[in-house]
C-alpha cells in the first residue's frame, strides 16, 4: 500500500475499531479543540506522541502516516520558518505539532471506521434537523461526496498539468489552473447526473 | 418484461441564439429484452437513453415505463431504472468496493447488515466478491464498470440503461461487461458503437440528426446505419 486512500478503513479489532462511530467522532472533535487549546512547545509535542501511539495501535501503517503528512510538509516548514522568525521557536514547534497532531488523529478516525458507519452516524445527528426540512439522507451523501472528491479533483490536477506541460505551457498558471476549474466543474455534473441516477437525490 | 413507451418526443436545449432541437418527435414503444441504440457521435442516442429515467426532459411528448410517467412520478422511475454510464468513476463516489454498493440500498435498506448482506450477494454474483473491501481506485476500467453495473442491480430495477459502457475498456473488459449485460434478466437498453454487439441484441435503433431513421431487426437496422453513414 503506497498510501492511505482518504476514507479507507485498516481492517482490525482494535478498540478504536470497536468505538461507536458517533462517541467516536465526538471524542475526535474534542480532541481536536483540546489540542489547539494547548499551549508551549513541550505538551503539543507529547500530545503528537500520543497520537502516533494511538495510530500504530490501531494498525495505520507508519509509511502511510509519513506519506499522508508529506504534502503537508512544505507548507509546515514555511510556517515554521515564519513563526520562528516572529515568534520565537517554541511556538513555531507548538502550531507545527499541533497540525501533525490533528492530521494524525483525523487519519486514525477515518482508518478505523467504515464510510458507511460514519454516513449512520451523521444521519443520526443530522435527524434532529428534520424538522427544519434537512434530509438527513442527504447530508450524510454531501459528506461521502466531500471525502471522496478530494482524491478525484487531485487527480484532475494532476492529469490538466501534466497535459500543459506536454505543450509546452507548464510555466503559464492559465493553461492549467482554466481547464482544471472546466474539468472539475464538468466532473461535477457527471457525478450529479449519476447519483440522480441511482434515485440518491430522490424524496424517501 | 417492461415496457418503455416514447410518445411524440421531442428534446431541446438552450443555446444563446434560442435553442437546438437534440431529439424530434421519436416514437417507440420497446418491449425486447435487449434493445440497441446506434448513431453516430452528437446524433441524439445518449439523450434517447437519458430520456428513460428522467436525466433529460422532454420539451413535449411523454415517455413512460411501465405506465408511470417519467415527468410526474421520477422517482418511482428512477427505481425501476437503472444507469449505466460510460464513464464509470463519476458514478463510484464510496471509498471501497462493498460500500460503494450499499450506498445505492441506503435509501430503500435502513438495516445496515442487510444493505451489507444484499451488496455482497451482488458482488458475488458479478465476480467482484473477492474486492469488496477493496479501494475503489484499486480497480481496473473495466472492474471499476462492472461494480457501476453492480450498483445498479443491488437496486433490483427491471430495466437497466446502459449509455456505451464498454467505450472505454480493452478488448478483455469489454467482453466481460458485454456478457454481463446481454445475460442479465433485466430489460436492457444499450446505447453503443459496436455493430457486433447490436447485433446481438432483439431490436435496434438508428438514431440520425435527432431522428429515428430506422427501427427494426438488429442486422437490418445495422445496415442501415452502416449504408448511410458510409454513403
Amino acid at each position: 500500500m503506497r498510501t492511505l486512500p482518504l476514507g479507507l478503513q485498516v481492517p482490525g479489532d482494535t478498540v478504536w475499531h470497536r468505538l461507536p462511530t458517533g462517541r467516536k467522532l465526538l471524542g475526535l472533535v474534542l480532541l481536536g479543540v483540546g489540542v489547539v487549546a494547548l499551549q508551549g512547545p513541550w505538551l503539543p509535542l507529547l500530545a503528537l506522541a500520543v497520537a502516533l501511539a494511538v495510530a500504530l495501535h490501531a494498525g495505520v501503517p507508519a509509511r502511510s502516516l509519513v506519506l499522508g503528512v508529506r504534502p503537508l510538509l512544505v507548507l509546515l516548514a514555511v510556517v515554521a520558518a515564519l513563526q520562528t522568525w516572529q515568534r520565537g521557536w517554541p511556538v513555531a514547534v507548538e502550531v507545527v505539532a499541533t497540525t501533525l497532531t490533528l492530521v494524525v488523529l483525523a487519519t486514525t478516525f477515518t482508518a478505523t471506521t467504515p464510510t458507511d458507519d460514519l454516513l449512520d452516524a451523521v444521519v443520526r445527528a443530522a435527524g434532529v434537523l428534520r424538522p427544519l426540512g434537512v434530509d438527513p439522507q442527504r447530508v450524510a451523501l454531501t459528506f461521502s461526496l466531500a471525502i471522496s472528491s478530494i482524491p478525484v479533483v487531485a487527480t484532475l490536477f494532476t492529469q490538466t498539468r501534466e497535459a500543459a506541460k506536454a505543450r509546452g505551457l507548464e510555466r503559464s498558471p492559465r493553461a492549467t489552473l482554466t481547464p482544471f476549474a472546466v474539468r472539475t466543474v464538468a466532473h461535477a455534473h457527471a457525478v450529479g447526473d449519476a447519483l440522480a441516477a441511482r434515485g440518491l437525490g430522490d424524496p424517501d | 418484461m417492461a415496457t418503455i413507451e416514447l410518445d411524440d418526443v421531442t428534446v431541446t436545449a438552450p443555446t444563446a441564439d434560442g435553442e437546438v432541437v437534440l431529439l424530434r418527435d421519436v416514437t417507440a414503444h420497446l418491449t425486447e429484452r435487449r434493445v440497441a441504440v446506434v448513431g453516430a457521435n452528437g446524433s441524439g442516442k445518449s439523450t434517447l437513453a437519458r430520456l428513460v429515467n428522467g436525466l433529460v426532459g422532454a420539451a413535449s411528448g411523454s415517455v413512460r415505463v411501465d405506465g408511470l410517467d417519467v415527468a410526474t412520478d421520477g422517482p418511482a422511475v428512477r427505481r425501476r431504472v437503472g444507469f449505466v454510464f460510460t464513464q464509470p468513476a463519476a458514478q463510484l463516489v464510496m471509498p471501497t468496493v462493498l460500500e460503494d454498493v450499499a450506498l445505492s440500498l441506503r435509501r430503500h435498506v435502513k438495516d445496515k447488515r442487510e444493505r451489507e448482506t444484499r451488496a455482497r450477494a451482488v458482488l458475488a454474483d458479478i465476480g467482484l466478491a473477492d474486492r469488496a473491501d477493496t479501494s475503489v481506485h484499486a480497480l481496473s476500467g473495466g472492474q471499476q464498470q462492472l461494480l457501476a453495473i453492480a450498483g445498479v442491480l443491488a437496486c433490483e430495477p427491471t430495466v437497466v440503461v446502459a449509455d456505451e459502457p464498454t467505450t472505454l475498456l480493452d478488448l478483455r473488459n469489454a467482453r466481460a461487461v458485454q456478457e454481463r449485460l446481454l445475460s442479465m434478466d433485466q430489460q436492457l437498453l444499450l446505447v453503443t458503437h459496436d455493430l457486433d454487439l447490436a447485433r446481438r441484441c432483439d431490436r435496434a435503433l438508428v438514431v440520425e440528426d435527432g431522428h429515428v431513421t430506422c427501427d427494426d431487426d438488429p442486422e437490418r437496422a445495422v445496415a442501415h446505419y452502416v449504408e448511410s453513414t458510409l454513403s
